[in-house]
């Protein structure tokens, strides 16, 4: 698998690490009751299929970014702004 | 009378040479051309192996990759490589080659006694017997079966092979080089394409190289010449295609002069031209020496000039396999065939009649005689006549070999017109042409691997149209004519007949398996582990889908595939590994201080990727013996640790204090210039993530120390803050790690010793009280200085770039040598610290929360921070969370053990218990063994009495639970 690194260009998978479902907002600091923080760190919708999802290139220029992976197919979508 | 001969003329070897190898230890001759299995055939060599449950005898059925039963030892020592098919080794002089599964001998195998036990050894056998109420009587008949039913053995010296890995990049990629491989990859390097084909066998050609026809081999060699003139297309022998990944990855494993070297290709476009694969026919004793597919006996025949000794039947159920009864009339065979069809193509029945062979349609194999060499063979039908012959070439149709481009997901389908199964379907990127695609015929196959190979330049963005390919100079592609008998096979006739050749799976074991309602294809295989062994099924998963279809009433479209895997065929470990074996097999992390430890007695450890001073010589000679000196030093004197492991992080920016206060349960936005202060971090979950100290250097500026095995998982977490969801705050983050090396300098006598080496720095403990930070000059550069404890002494570290580390570390070691300084190391840095009760690694086990560690306390009650809200969940907050306790021996002659395993005093010793120890040290301070851990309900018990059970040993200690700050609960000798 090859991820388009916004920075780099693209680059194998082994440079990158997964960060997780990207599709959430994530409270901002200092608001949010326990629900929302756990809703937020908690509940995945797991899809089969396209996801956004955050990685980092971090045996590389360690930016992190959004991504559209199918993970189903391993197709990549691109970089989601 | 041997079955097979050299023949004086013809084929593909050079008989102007002699090459002298071994079998089982005899030296036999072959020429350049020949394998293994072609040479051993010339030789007389029938028999070359026993199955592996029954320990029949066994000789070659095919003449390639799909080889079940011709499986040696190749090589000698750590040279020696086990279950080579026979038929992919090129013979070379001096090859030593060693049968497998037999003792003493394939012609005398004391193991065939098996086949006498052969009625309990049938489907489901391990399972039945070994299973369930018998399942201890397996730990006793594991060994014996294992001897009996077994493989080659690797030897267990290391592997004398060398193997390597290389990364390519192509623009196409072509496996197989049969006429549509050949075709794919001159139009596709016609067009300037760089171009990768990937051929298995040790010649290329595919299945031109068992033809005589010179048309077809002038058109074999010229596109090779025109290939080879290409200096873009390069051509590989003996690699094998064995995997295609995401992102067109393709492992191809090829066999080189001193090992292997595991081609990674990221590849543009994929032609898949794998070509196909013929199958049996099922019939009694189907497994003889002798039986062989009428593809192998081509081969052999054409290529390596091995030609069955005088008589020869085919049994056939397409039109396909009429070629290899041509070719041996014409070497001079006597040839009948048994026709399973009504009859054949009427210009076959013409060209057989006029080369004397004799037809008997509509009669398959009934049964065949002969021990350890087919004599004769019975055919079935009307016709039940017995003919004597040498070799039987049996032809069930072909399947395409769909392996490869199943690897993606896309299982393949059923194409009832040629009786097999063909890829479903491929990815947008990669094109199948020929046998692979279910085409049949050298103009079809040619056709189609042009058309792939335009596909495939299309697929890379070459608009360029190259010149058409030249057809080959023969007549147009005739039928296939396959019709497959649609009797069921009669599981009630004598003798055994084989589907899987290699794991001596029967008719009989599928029928069985139906009947014990194992109906889906998957279950078929693993009950009967047909298809399990290292051919993978190649010559028998159809034939057994086709059966447990049949037996179901449904077609073999309905009943599917198994899955198709990585890799193609077997592989040794050593390919994938590559140079990644020994101390190569991960990076090695070395402190900067790491050549002068080496110089100085040291001993190491690792410790994750770090190569850490475990101890050294000065304190004795074991670390039992001198870790307890080097704490010694630390408690009276003053002593020097490399801490250059721990994580350094630079935090800048103008809202570096809100960042840190964001990050760390307790305030830092106030933290002033010039002072340290102890964090603990927690992940969103509300989890303990890491500890540590940060300096505030300047207003902007703070210098993070994390520890050493979270450094990494620090560093990406501040900056996955930073960049994906605190974009406003102005803070960058840098690692230092590597960059800066830091040094503990410990015990009563630390401060003389900074004076001594630092005289112009005031290291008073108002210059510099506890928690103080300052950057002082030092020989051309920064050396900080950090008034921080880990041991609970008196105690400073000392940080500076790491080129200067040696310099800094052997100055202050001179500068203090009155004060009798020694180097102390990471044994004794862990057991201080357990005395002093902080916790580390072992501790924070990423299960903990704030309280479970006791560090409740240290969290800001109205600043937000990360991990607030689900740091009081419910489950957080349950009063019989394991937490943290200090432990003492009450047993002094008994010794502590780590990990052991926590109970009440009054539990049974069984399970899981109330907790376990994370660290334990000999505490020079209080004469006995000490320990933290965690434990259910944690200091609510304080003062109770416990046992630490080890099991392992089936040793118990009595300890009692104690506060974890062992000495100086009040910080005197801190803040000195």
């Amino acid at each position: 698998m090859k991820i388009p690194c916004p920075h780099c260009g693209e680059r194998d998978v082994s440079e990158f690490r997964y960060g997780g479902d990207a599709s959430r907002q994530r409270p901002a600091h200092g608001t949010g009751d326990l629900k929302a923080w756990h809703d937020y760190h908690f509940t995945f919708t797991n899809p089969k299929g396209p996801h956004t999802e955050h990685w980092q290139h971090v045996l590389g220029c360690r930016q992190w970014f959004r991504l559209s992976r199918n993970t189903a197919t391993n197709v990549i979508a691109g970089v989601v702004e | 009378m041997t079955a097979f001969r050299r023949l004086p003329g013809g084929g593909r070897i050079d008989r102007s040479r002699t090459l002298g190898f071994t079998f089982d230890g005899q030296r036999l001759f072959g020429r350049p051309g020949d394998t293994l299995a072609s040479a051993l055939l010339a030789n007389g060599k029938l028999l070359v192996g026993r199955s592996f449950k029954y320990h029949r005898p066994r000789g070659f059925l095919s003449a390639g990759i799909e080889e079940p039963n011709g499986l040696f030892t190749i090589g000698e020592g750590n040279r020696a490589e086990p279950n080579i098919p026979g038929t992919m080794v090129p013979l070379s002089d001096g090859l030593v080659a060693r049968s497998q599964n037999a003792w003493p001998s394939p012609a005398f195998d004391l193991m065939a006694v098996n086949s006498i036990a052969a009625p309990i050894l049938g489907a489901g056998f391990y399972y039945k017997t070994f299973i369930g109420p018998f399942r201890k009587s397996w730990m006793f008949y594991e060994p014996f079966i294992r001897k009996a039913a077994g493989m080659g053995k690797a030897d267990a010296a290391p592997d004398g092979a060398r193997y390597d890995v290389e990364y390519g990049f192509t623009d196409v990629l072509v496996i197989g080089s049969g006429p549509a491989g050949l075709a794919a990859a001159l139009t596709a390097g016609r067009a300037g394409a760089k171009v990768l084909l990937a051929e298995q066998d040790s010649e290329l050609g595919g299945s031109l190289l068992a033809e005589t026809s010179e048309a077809l081999e002038r058109w074999r060699t010229d596109t090779l010449a025109e290939l080879r003139s290409l200096p873009r297309v390069t051509l590989l022998t003996r690699a094998t295609a064995q995997g295609i990944y995401d992102g067109n990855q393709v492992t191809v494993a090829q066999h080189v002069a001193q090992g292997q070297l595991l081609h990674v290709i990221r590849a543009r476009s994929i032609v898949h031209a794998a070509g196909s694969l013929e199958r049996p026919l099922v019939f009694s004793n189907n497994d003889r020496p002798g039986v062989m597919l009428s593809s192998a006996v081509r081969s052999y025949l054409n290529r390596h000039a091995v030609a069955p000794a005088e008589r020869a039947v085919l049994a056939t159920n397409n039109d396909a396999a009429y070629s290899t009864a041509f070719a041996l009339a014409e070497a001079g065979v006597a040839v009948t065939i048994a026709e399973e069809r009504m009859a054949p193509a009427g210009d076959l029945l013409a060209q057989a009649a006029a080369l004397g062979i004799a037809i008997f349609p509509n009669a398959g194999i009934a049964d065949t005689f002969g021990g350890s060499q087919l004599k004769a063979v019975r055919l079935k039908g009307r016709h039940s006549v017995t003919i004597d012959c040498d070799v039987l070439a049996v032809s069930g149709g072909w399947n395409p070999a769909v392996h490869l481009s199943s690897h993606g997901g896309i299982k393949p389908k059923y194409d009832p017109a040629i009786a097999a199964f063909v890829p479903g379907g491929f990815a947008e990127t990669h094109f199948g042409a020929g046998g692979t695609i279910g085409h049949f015929g050298w103009q079809a196959c040619v056709r189609d691997g042009e058309t792939a190979g335009k596909g495939a330049l299309a697929a890379c963005g070459i608009g360029k149209s190259p010149r058409a390919i030249d057809p080959p100079g023969v007549r147009d592609d005739r039928a296939y004519g396959i019709a497959v008998s649609r009797d069921p096979f009669d599981v009630s006739l004598p003798g055994k007949a084989f589907v899987d050749f290699q794991h001596d799976v029967t008719a009989k074991d599928i029928k069985v398996a139906h009947q014990e309602g194992f109906h889906s294809v998957e279950h078929l295989k693993r009950y009967t582990t047909l298809g399990m062994a290292t051919d993978q099924g190649k010559t028998s998963n159809v034939n057994a889908i086709a059966m447990m279809a049949g037996l179901r009433g449904i077609g073999p479209e309905a009943a599917g595939t198994t899955t198709f895997r990585p890799p193609f065929s077997p592989l040794t470990v050593g390919a994938l590994a590559g140079r990644s074996v020994g101390k190569h097999f991960r990076p090695v992390r070395r402190s900067p201080l790491h050549d002068w430890h080496a110089r100085n007695g040291c001993t190491f450890i690792e410790a994750g990727l770090w190569m850490r001073a475990w101890y050294y010589d000065w304190a004795g000679p074991t670390p039992e013996t001198a870790y307890v000196r080097e704490m010694e030093l630390v408690r009276k004197g003053v002593g020097i640790a490399d801490v250059s492991t721990l994580g350094k992080i630079d935090v800048q920016g103008p809202d570096a204090a809100e960042f840190l206060n964001r990050v760390y349960v307790n305030g830092f936005a106030k933290l002033p210039v010039g002072k340290a202060r102890y964090g603990v971090m927690l992940n969103d979950d509300g989890i303990v993530l890491d500890d540590g100290t940060t300096s505030r250097i300047s207003d902007t500026q703070f210098y993070m120390t994390t520890t050493t095995a979270q450094a990494g998982e620090v560093m990406s977490w501040l900056e996955y803050l930073l960049q994906c969801h605190w974009t406003d705050l102005k803070v960058h983050v840098a690692s230092l790690t590597d960059e800066w090396g830091g040094m503990a300098v410990s015990g009563p006598d630390s401060r003389k010793a900074l004076e001594l080496a630092f005289p112009e720095a005031d290291v008073s403990n108002e210059g510099l009280p506890y928690m103080g930070v300052k950057d002082i000059p030092f020989g051309g550069t920064t050396v900080r200085l950090m008034r921080l404890s880990f041991s609970g002494e008196l105690a400073y570290e000392v940080h500076c770039p790491a080129n200067f580390t040696i310099a800094l570390w052997e100055h202050i070691l001179q500068a203090a040598a009155p004060l009798g300084i020694r180097p102390y190391g990471l044994e004794a840095l862990a057991s201080l610290r357990i005395e002093k009760g902080h916790v580390a690694g072992l501790e924070l086990d990423h299960r903990n929360s704030l309280d479970d560690l006791g560090l409740g306390k240290m969290a800001a009650r109205e600043k937000p921070y990360i991990g607030k809200e689900l740091r009081f969940r419910e489950a957080m907050q349950a009063p019989d969370r394991w937490s943290l306790v200090g432990l003492e021996a009450l047993e002094p002659g008994k010794k502590l053990r780590g990990a052991s395993i926590l109970f009440a005093a009054d539990d049974e010793i069984k399970g899981h218990g109330r907790g376990y120890i994370t660290s334990v040290t000999w505490s020079t301070e209080l004469n006995r063994f000490i320990a933290l851990g965690l434990y259910q309900g944690g200091l609510r018990h304080e003062g109770e009495e416990i046992i630490a059970a080890f099991p392992l040993k089936n040793e118990q200690v009595r300890l009692r639970i104690v506060s974890p700050h062992f000495i100086d609960k009040e910080g005197t000798r801190l803040h000195a």
